[in-house]
């Protein structure tokens, strides 16, 4: 009975979290399908992003006495994304030049990808820790946190809209550079064989670069979102960049809109999960999910099309 | 990929092989045409960023009230000198490193082949190991009680750990994150089938931890097939994360559930006792007995593994490191020897769990995801596939970190591991005593023959 009550509340939440499990995941996707490689340090970008988000934003609202509300309010919030995306870019730009790109030039096998990878994870999660304390930061809310609209029922916040709304615009944007522009077309292009890409005058290099900071600039501002809303903190990106990437494998990996259904589809089964089952089991859901989506369909939802945007 | 790297590469690094450039223009004209040019610039400014970077790590810790307090702190310091010296010395030495290389060779040349077919024996010597482990027979007798501990829970325990992932990493070039997670299977089994006590439930008998041993290695092995079995036939870096997960789910479970006693963890778990044809001997809180015990755990573990190496299974592993695709065409079960290579890591791995519990008391924290990437990390520094050389690496760096113990925080660490582990694989991804045959599969994939692990794509190509 409290399932069917707590339905549509639980939708919402789903929703809240899974456009931004699908923000990050696109970092995931893209990265993957210019290099077939899994950006494991995708998640400590999206935490640097956190931090400079949080900290341009919180010394806005800072020089506020009450609470900033109307322009001040969406002023502040497009300070955070943007200062939240840009540290997200240069954090996967410095990434892919420090770890990734000695190991392309010298073409070496993908595990050392992995090893590196996790070098650098383990670098950032720590460096960050030292320079900004182990444990949560949080920020006043740039605005009134209250009740918008009901859908059927279930309530939604300003927050929540907040998250929706940024995180579906940064969806449509993505999806319009990929498939329209120029620099989305040779991305597609390197995604489906970077050989002949460069024969048909396509600068690799610089496109692989574009990839990681379109991905940094999009998890960056999702670090915002998400550092906004609950804290950040030095180890905040692990379970994100988990799920993230597990839904992007949900959807299909290197699929750019299968990477934004799978999040949604992962943020809807985990709120759900999360309330029939406990909610302190609620991240060995998404866990169970990845393993039972590479058992039954590991091509995900709308399968592996490398290069397609559909 | 490959078209684009080769041509960048060639234009910076000046030929090594090539007569040196000293020999017509005068030497100074040579040292400037090196040290002033734009890719000497950009050599310059990143060696000033590596060394600012250096002084942050080691510099003061910050606030979060104050996000930029602790890189100006360290920035703005007497210190910076010494980074800003060491940042010049490095770029001198990059600058400098083909000409000195150039000049080094002309003088080697003579004496290098002689001196390569003595050090690239078949075999390494039998007598460098005889030495090594007489040093290490008597090595207990010169330090303290607390290091010789150290020597047992960190140094030890780590090592046999490194070897049994060395299997997995090494011999079979899978890589797996939640090694660690096996480990506490091994050591939870120990609390619940060697000790009435130590956790809340315990089995239906009550064990000398000697015999959970083979509970534990059967225990961890089946953990390991069944998490190994779906995975294993997908993309290899699926499996990464997948242990990465399982890893996780572990220590979440073992932190909250009531069975392990939640974050308390196991207290006054048995040592080990052998009571047999009249000996009874037990192992008490003298580290000694157990470093012996370790030791000739460790011993007995690198013959095995030595000789499963030179096996047939071990060939079979490295022909799917190699290729694949050609070791499945010619009729080598990849799935099934890449699932035993799992489940053989995994049983190491709670082995080595049931050796620490019987130690010492042990909580959730243990086996944390941190704890995973240190054996990575001992083995990628090592030399992955060479069993000697991990079991040094898992010297080094524990002996690093017991170093360091004092002097730098404990979580400050794992900067540094970071760090290392990048270095390693840019400047030397075979590690410090690489095994031969790694060593020349990463030279071959680095010119793009066969894979030098088996992260390829046995079924993507089906998915398409």
């Amino acid at each position: 009975m409290g399932f069917v009550h707590q339905f549509w509340q639980l939708t919402i939440d789903g929703l809240m979290s899974g456009s931004l499990y699908a923000v990050i995941a696109l970092g995931y996707t893209l990265v993957y399908g210019v290099l077939q490689l899994i950006n494991f340090a995708h998640s400590e970008v999206f935490m640097l992003g956190a931090f400079g988000g949080l900290f341009a934003a919180r010394g806005l609202v800072n020089d506020f006495s009450a609470t900033p509300h109307g322009l001040a309010s969406v002023g502040i919030v497009l300070v955070g994304l943007a200062v939240g995306s840009l540290c997200g870019a240069a954090a996967a730009f410095t990434l892919e030049r420090v770890a990734y790109r000695p190991l392309r030039k010298r073409n070496a096998p993908r595990l050392a990808y992995l090893i590196s990878a996790i070098g650098a994870s383990l670098f950032a999660v720590n460096m960050a820790g030292k320079l900004w304390e182990r444990q949560n930061v949080t920020m006043e809310l740039p605005f009134t946190n209250g009740t918008v609209f009901h859908v059927f029922g279930a309530v939604v916040n300003t927050k929540t809209l907040v998250i929706i709304l940024v995180a579906a615009l940064m969806l449509v944007l993505l999806d319009t550079l990929v498939t329209r522009t120029r620099l989305g077309q040779s991305i597609r292009a390197v995604a489906q064989d970077a050989d002949t890409a460069i024969l048909m005058g396509v600068n690799v290099e610089r496109v692989i670069v574009l990839t990681f900071i379109i991905g940094g600039l999009l998890a960056g501002a999702g670090g915002f979102l998400y550092a906004m809303t609950f804290s950040a903190s030095n180890n905040m990106g692990f379970i994100p960049g988990v799920k993230a990437f597990t839904a992007a494998v949900l959807g299909g990996i290197g699929n750019v809109r299968g990477a934004m259904l799978g999040g949604i589809v992962l943020g809807l089964v985990e709120s759900y999960g999360g309330y029939v089952f406990q909610a302190s089991y609620k991240d060995v859901i998404a866990f169970l999910v990845l393993v039972l989506i590479l058992m039954v369909k590991p091509t995900g939802l709308l399968g592996e099309r490398l290069g397609r945007a559909a | 990929m490959s078209t684009t790297a080769t041509s960048e590469t060639s234009s910076v690094v000046p030929d090594p092989g090539g007569p040196a450039p000293g020999a017509q223009a005068g030497l100074g004209q040579v040292v400037t045409g090196a040290l002033v040019s734009v890719a000497s610039a950009r050599r310059l400014g990143a060696c000033v960023l590596f060394g600012l970077t250096l002084a942050v790590m080691t510099g003061p810790n910050g606030k979060a009230a104050e996000p930029f307090g602790a890189i100006r702190h360290a920035i703005v310091d007497a210190r910076i000198v010494y980074f800003l010296i060491i940042a010049l010395v490095l770029w001198l030495l990059i600058s400098l490193w083909p000409l000195a290389h150039a000049l080094v060779s002309i003088v080697t040349r003579a004496v290098r082949g002689p001196v390569t077919s003595v050090t690239e024996q078949k075999y390494a010597p039998i007598g460098l190991n005889v030495v090594l482990l007489i040093v290490a027979i008597f090595v207990p007798y010169f330090f303290s009680n607390a290091s010789v501990t150290w020597m047992v829970d960190g140094i030890g325990i780590y090592a046999l750990l490194a070897l049994g992932l060395n299997v997995v990493i090494g011999y079979a070039g899978m890589l797996d994150l939640g090694y660690i997670a096996f480990f506490a299977i091994g050591a939870y089994a120990t609390a619940y089938f060697a000790s009435d006590k130590a956790l809340p439930v315990h089995g239906p008998f009550i064990l000398n931890p000697f015999f959970v041993f083979p509970i534990a290695f059967v225990l961890a092995a089946v953990a390991g097939i069944v998490l190994g079995a779906p995975t294993l036939r997908l993309r290899g870096d699926y499996l990464a994360i997948v242990t990465l997960g399982f890893g996780e789910i572990i220590q979440l479970i073992a932190n909250n559930s009531h069975w392990t006693n939640g974050p308390r963890g196991a207290f006054g778990v048995p040592h080990l006792s052998i009571h047999l044809l009249g000996i009874n001997y037990s192992w008490k809180l003298d580290p000694k007995p157990y470093y012996y015990l370790l030791l000739a755990i460790i011993v007995l573990v690198m013959i095995a593994f030595g000789r499963l190496e030179r096996s047939r299974i071990g060939r079979a592993w490295a022909a799917i490191r190699e290729d694949e695709i050609a070791a499945e065409a010619t009729g080598v079960p990849t799935l099934r020897l890449k699932l035993l290579a799992f489940a053989i890591g995994a049983s190491v791995s709670g082995f080595a769990g049931v050796l620490f519990a019987s130690k010492q008391f042990f909580n959730p924290q243990i086996f944390s995801l941190q704890a995973s990437f240190l054996v990575v990390t001992i083995v990628i520094f090592g030399g992955m596939g060479n069993r000697l050389g991990v079991v040094v690496g898992s010297v080094i760096l524990q002996g690093l970190a017991f170093y360091l113990r004092d002097r730098v925080p404990a979580t400050d660490r794992y900067i540094y591991f970071g760090a290392v582990v990048i270095g390693m694989m840019i400047f030397r991804p075979q590690g410090v005593i690489p095994s031969r045959r790694r060593k020349r599969e990463i030279n071959l994939a680095e010119h793009g023959v066969g894979h030098a692990d088996s992260l390829g794509a046995s079924t993507r190509e089906a998915g398409r």
